[in-house]
């Protein structure tokens, strides 16, 4: 067999998948990050959001992999590209940088945020035992976030709603048409 | 001394002395406009009436037996601060009553000329209000019982020597030499005479003498705890000779400024500026005498420090010979006697300066000076009016036939000044310098001075009168001059015979010692012993052919035929210099207003404007450049903030992670 | 070998730098609201992550508001987006710049 040390079957393909789903997302942050057309960049970034619904079910949050395609590929992502289209696809972004210092300064930063946070990730010891959801998923995944939901996050869950239905309001008020 | 000092009788009303002018300058300041031409004679009859009070209350004194003849009258309490109680006490005893009277007879007699002199002036109603102020002052001074009232009167002279000094501030008076130039080589008589510099310079010498009468009034308090004079006189043999003579020496530099002595005589001739009534009334008779009286006054300080005295001596000789040598080389009539009044303090001085034995004499000349100066003033101010205001001796000569009686008054008050023998001149400058020989020591030095300055006195006088009323007419053409009218002739008059017969008045009424010296004697102490007669003919013989030898060199080349011009310009060095008064000013001048207007400009320019100005706008300028850098942190787009923001984020994170 | 928590934690945070790169560096408005987003993600994935470390699902039910919150955020916030960029040509951010002093 193959010299990888997975201990066990599912091991061994969670490893694959995340050797080949990893990758694929840095890419495509990458790119969506990089790319002069925005339509592009919505797009990559459409399948960052797929990759990243993979990584869920391979750390056993299946609801969450499930809300994260339909909600935000699904709805938040297609209402960029509704908006990207409204805004004039046409207007391309200048090559070159205007505020001085602005580009070396900014991945210089994002560098040091790395460092300092991948430091923080060394300092602390997550890797000692393997855990598993499977006492916590009685019952599977839906049932028991719907349990968690209801229960312990009840108060969250309703300002939620209340949340949702104003930001559809402002949304709706943002939207008009002056009346001359 | 006495047991009981309250005022009795008619010395009661002695608060009315300075209060009657005071009451004549009030109305004249808030009335003259409408009173006009009433105004002086407000003026005159409120000093007259004065006077009048001032006789009453001598004849009570004279009612008293001699040694109990200091009467006080207790009057408003000012202030009581502490342990200083500070009152408007008033004082009769004979010296304040001889200064009372000479103050307020020669004054109202000046009074009086002055209706006349100023009746065209259009300000004459604020002249006299001032004049009646200085009356009002003056006796303050003369009156006081503590020193500080006393300085109250001594500032408020000096304020009104100032407003009458500079009276005619709005005129400039050009004086040209009408004949053109008289002799080739002969210097430009052109002469501005402006009056608001030498009120300022009057006023200014005034005050340097002011902050010595301060100091010693700090001094005073300090050591005795009062400032009322039995207070500070009764312990003043209880003082430490070095305080003694510090305050001695503190006071009479006050004297050397009001009393017009080296080194702060420089105002008086100047002060001919002002109408000649006040440079009558008070650079002669009154102002400048203040400081001889206050030497009399505190004279029991001065005793207890004999250094003090000598200073005193040597000042005043000093001051009356170099006054006189100025004297020599002045051709306009008022200077001349300004220095003549500036040698005569001098005398003054040395008397009073010399103790017991010389308080009375100096006293005496105090007296008679009063009334030939103020003659000579008065008759020098007739010669101008009659000579349209002109006063360069050059432009005079034979006016005796055109003013005859102003001629026969000025030849009497001349007599008097020189000391011809019986008149009171005579008998005043005597006495000091027979007191001045007696005392031996710096006193001998001072008696020689002081007969070198008899001679001198008698030399520069002759060629006043020689050059004015004698000789043939050197006046321009078109000029006219007349006798003055009656109300300025009569008090010129009335000077004239004081200046002759006061003399043997005041001291050969009773045999011995002489009767003014009697009077003085409780308050001043007199000689411990009388001078032998002999010595004392001898002594006066002397002065008297130094006097007579002026006389007759002024004879000689003023009245003879004689081309003093000539004579001047061979030795026209010497005669620059005197007429250049010897360059004090010139040397005050420098260091006053030329390195204090320097050290002004420095500070003004290089301190205000540049350092502390700069400081400021430095500050200010500071503060706007950090601002202005600043504002370039707002450049209003997301991007740089949202960089800001992220910076901080990391560093934050940087902290927690990477704490010690 | 097996994959830990580690290695999504770091992928979480090269997302994340990513992310803030692209917020700083991009001027197109649109896009820098997409790099908003994908910084979110990230967070969501370590969120995700912990929940299996610590074994109870607290971890997920917060990734699930985190997802609410950016829904609402994005409709309000693409809606104020076109509100000021409708009258002009340019989406830049460097546009809105009235707070410069």
């Amino acid at each position: 067999m193959s010299p990888v040390l997975a201990a066990t079957a599912s091991e061994q393909a969670e490893l694959i998948v995340f050797i080949v789903l990893a990758p694929l997302a840095v890419v495509t942050a990458l790119g969506m990050v990089l790319s002069r057309n925005a339509v592009y960049s919505a797009l990559l970034l459409v399948v960052n959001f797929f990759c990243l619904a993979g990584f869920y079910v391979l750390l056993e949050a299946q609801f969450v992999a499930a809300v994260q395609v339909i909600v935000y590929a699904g709805a938040i992502m297609v209402l960029f590209l509704f908006v990207l289209m409204l805004l004039g696809v046409e207007s391309h972004e200048a090559l070159r940088e205007t505020i001085k210092g602005q580009r070396p300064a900014a991945v210089l930063l994002a560098l040091g945020l790395l460092v300092a946070v991948v430091a923080a990730i060394f300092a602390g010891v997550f890797d000692a035992e393997p855990t598993s959801l499977a006492a916590a998923n009685e019952g599977g995944n839906v049932q028991a976030v719907g349990r968690l939901l209801f229960t312990r996050y009840t108060f969250a869950f309703e300002i939620a709603g209340v949340l949702l239905v104003v930001a559809a309001v402002g949304a709706l008020v943002l939207g008009k048409r002056q009346r001359p | 001394m006495t047991a009981d000092l309250n005022a009795t009788g008619a010395t009661r009303l002695i608060w009315l002395l300075p209060v009657l002018p005071l009451a004549g300058f009030a109305v004249n300041v808030l009335f003259g406009q409408r009173l006009r031409a009433l105004a002086g004679w407000i003026a005159t009859l409120a000093v007259a009436a004065s006077f009048a009070i001032a006789v009453a209350a001598l004849f009570e004194l004279l009612s008293q037996p001699a040694d109990a003849r200091t009467q006080i009258l207790r009057g408003y309490e000012w202030f009581v601060s502490g342990d200083l109680r500070v009152a408007f006490d008033l004082r009769w005893d004979p010296l304040s009553a001889v200064m009372a009277l000479v103050v307020t007879g020669v004054s109202s007699l000046i009074h009086l000329y002055s209706m006349g002199y100023m009746g065209h002036d259009d300000r004459r109603e604020t002249f006299f209000a001032w004049l009646n102020l200085f009356v009002a002052s003056m006796l303050v001074l003369v009156l006081a019982q503590n020193f500080l009232v006393m300085f109250l009167g001594w500032e408020g002279v000096g304020l009104c020597s100032y407003l009458l000094v500079g009276f005619w501030f709005n005129r400039r008076l050009l004086l040209v030499n009408p004949l053109g130039r008289l002799v080739e080589g002969e210097p430009d008589d052109t002469r501005e005479v402006w009056a608001p510099p030498a009120a300022k310079k009057a006023f200014l010498a005034n005050r340097i003498g002011d902050v010595g009468f301060l100091l010693a009034m700090f001094l005073i308090f300090a050591t005795t705890g009062s400032l009322d004079f039995d207070v500070v006189f009764g312990q003043a043999g209880t003082l430490a000779a070095g305080t003694a003579t510090a305050i001695a020496l503190l006071l009479f530099f006050a004297c050397t400024g009001k009393s017009a002595q080296i080194p702060l005589y420089v105002w008086l001739p100047d002060a001919m500026a002002g109408p000649t009534p006040v440079s009558a009334l008070i650079h002669a008779a009154t102002m400048v005498t203040a400081g001889v009286f206050l030497v009399a006054r505190t004279h029991v300080l001065f005793e207890t420090s004999g250094t003090a005295q000598t200073v005193v001596v040597l000042v005043g000789a000093g001051t009356a010979l170099l006054a006189a040598l100025i004297a020599i080389g002045q051709d306009d009539i008022k200077k001349i006697l300004a220095y003549s009044t500036v040698s005569q303090l001098g005398y003054m001085f040395i008397g009073v300066g010399l103790g017991p034995i010389g308080y009375a004499a100096g006293m005496l000349h105090l007296v008679t000076h009063a009334f030939f100066k103020a003659q000579l003033f008065l008759g020098a101010g007739s010669v101008m009016h009659a000579n349209d205001e002109d006063t360069d001796i050059k432009h005079f000569g034979g006016l005796r036939s055109a003013m005859p009686i102003t001629f026969w008054t000025t030849m009497a008050a001349w007599a008097a000044i020189i000391g011809v023998p019986l008149t009171a001149g005579f008998y005043s400058k005597d006495q000091v310098l027979a007191a001045l020989f007696e005392h031996g020591g710096v006193g001998r030095l001072a008696w020689v001075i002081g007969v070198v300055t008899a001679g001198l006195t008698a030399f520069y006088m002759s060629r006043y009168v020689f050059l004015t009323f004698f000789g043939e007419r050197r006046w321009p053409e078109g000029r006219h001059p007349h006798e003055s009218p009656p109300v300025m002739t009569l008090p010129l008059i009335v000077l004239a015979v004081l200046a002759v017969v006061a003399g043997v008045a005041l001291t050969t009424f009773t045999g011995e010692g002489g009767r003014f010296q009697d009077f003085l004697e409780p308050v001043l102490g007199g000689p411990t012993e009388h001078e032998s007669l002999t010595a004392a003919f001898w002594l006066s013989a002397v002065a008297t052919l130094m006097a007579a030898a002026g006389g007759v060199v002024a004879w000689l080349l003023y009245i003879r035929p004689f081309d003093w011009l000539a004579l001047r310009r061979r030795y026209a060095g010497a005669w620059r210099a005197l007429a250049d008064r010897l360059y004090v000013d010139q040397v005050y001048e420098f260091f006053t207003v030329t390195l204090g207007g320097a050290f002004a400009a420095f500070l003004a320019r290089t301190v205000d404007q540049r350092g502390i100005d700069g400081a400021v706008n430095g500050v200010a300028e500071l503060v706007g450049d950090g601002a202005r850098s600043g504002r370039r942190l707002q450049s209003g787009l997301v991007r740089s903030y949202a960089l800001a923001v992220l910076g901080g984020a990391v560093l934050i994170v940087a902290f927690l992670v990477f704490r010690p | 070998m097996r994959v830990g928590p580690s290695a999504y934690l770091l992928l979480s945070a090269v997302l994340f730098a990513i992310g803030v790169a692209g917020v700083l560096i991009r001027r197109n408005a649109i896009v820098v609201f997409m790099c908003v987003e994908l910084m979110l993600n990230a967070v969501n994935l370590s969120f995700i992550t912990f929940a299996k470390t610590n074994g109870a699902l607290d971890g997920q039910v917060l990734a699930f508001f985190v997802m609410v919150v950016a829904a609402a955020e994005v409709v309000v916030g693409l809606g104020i987006l076109v509100a000021i960029f409708r009258k002009r040509s340019s989406t830049s951010v460097d546009d809105v710049n009235l707070l410069k002093g």
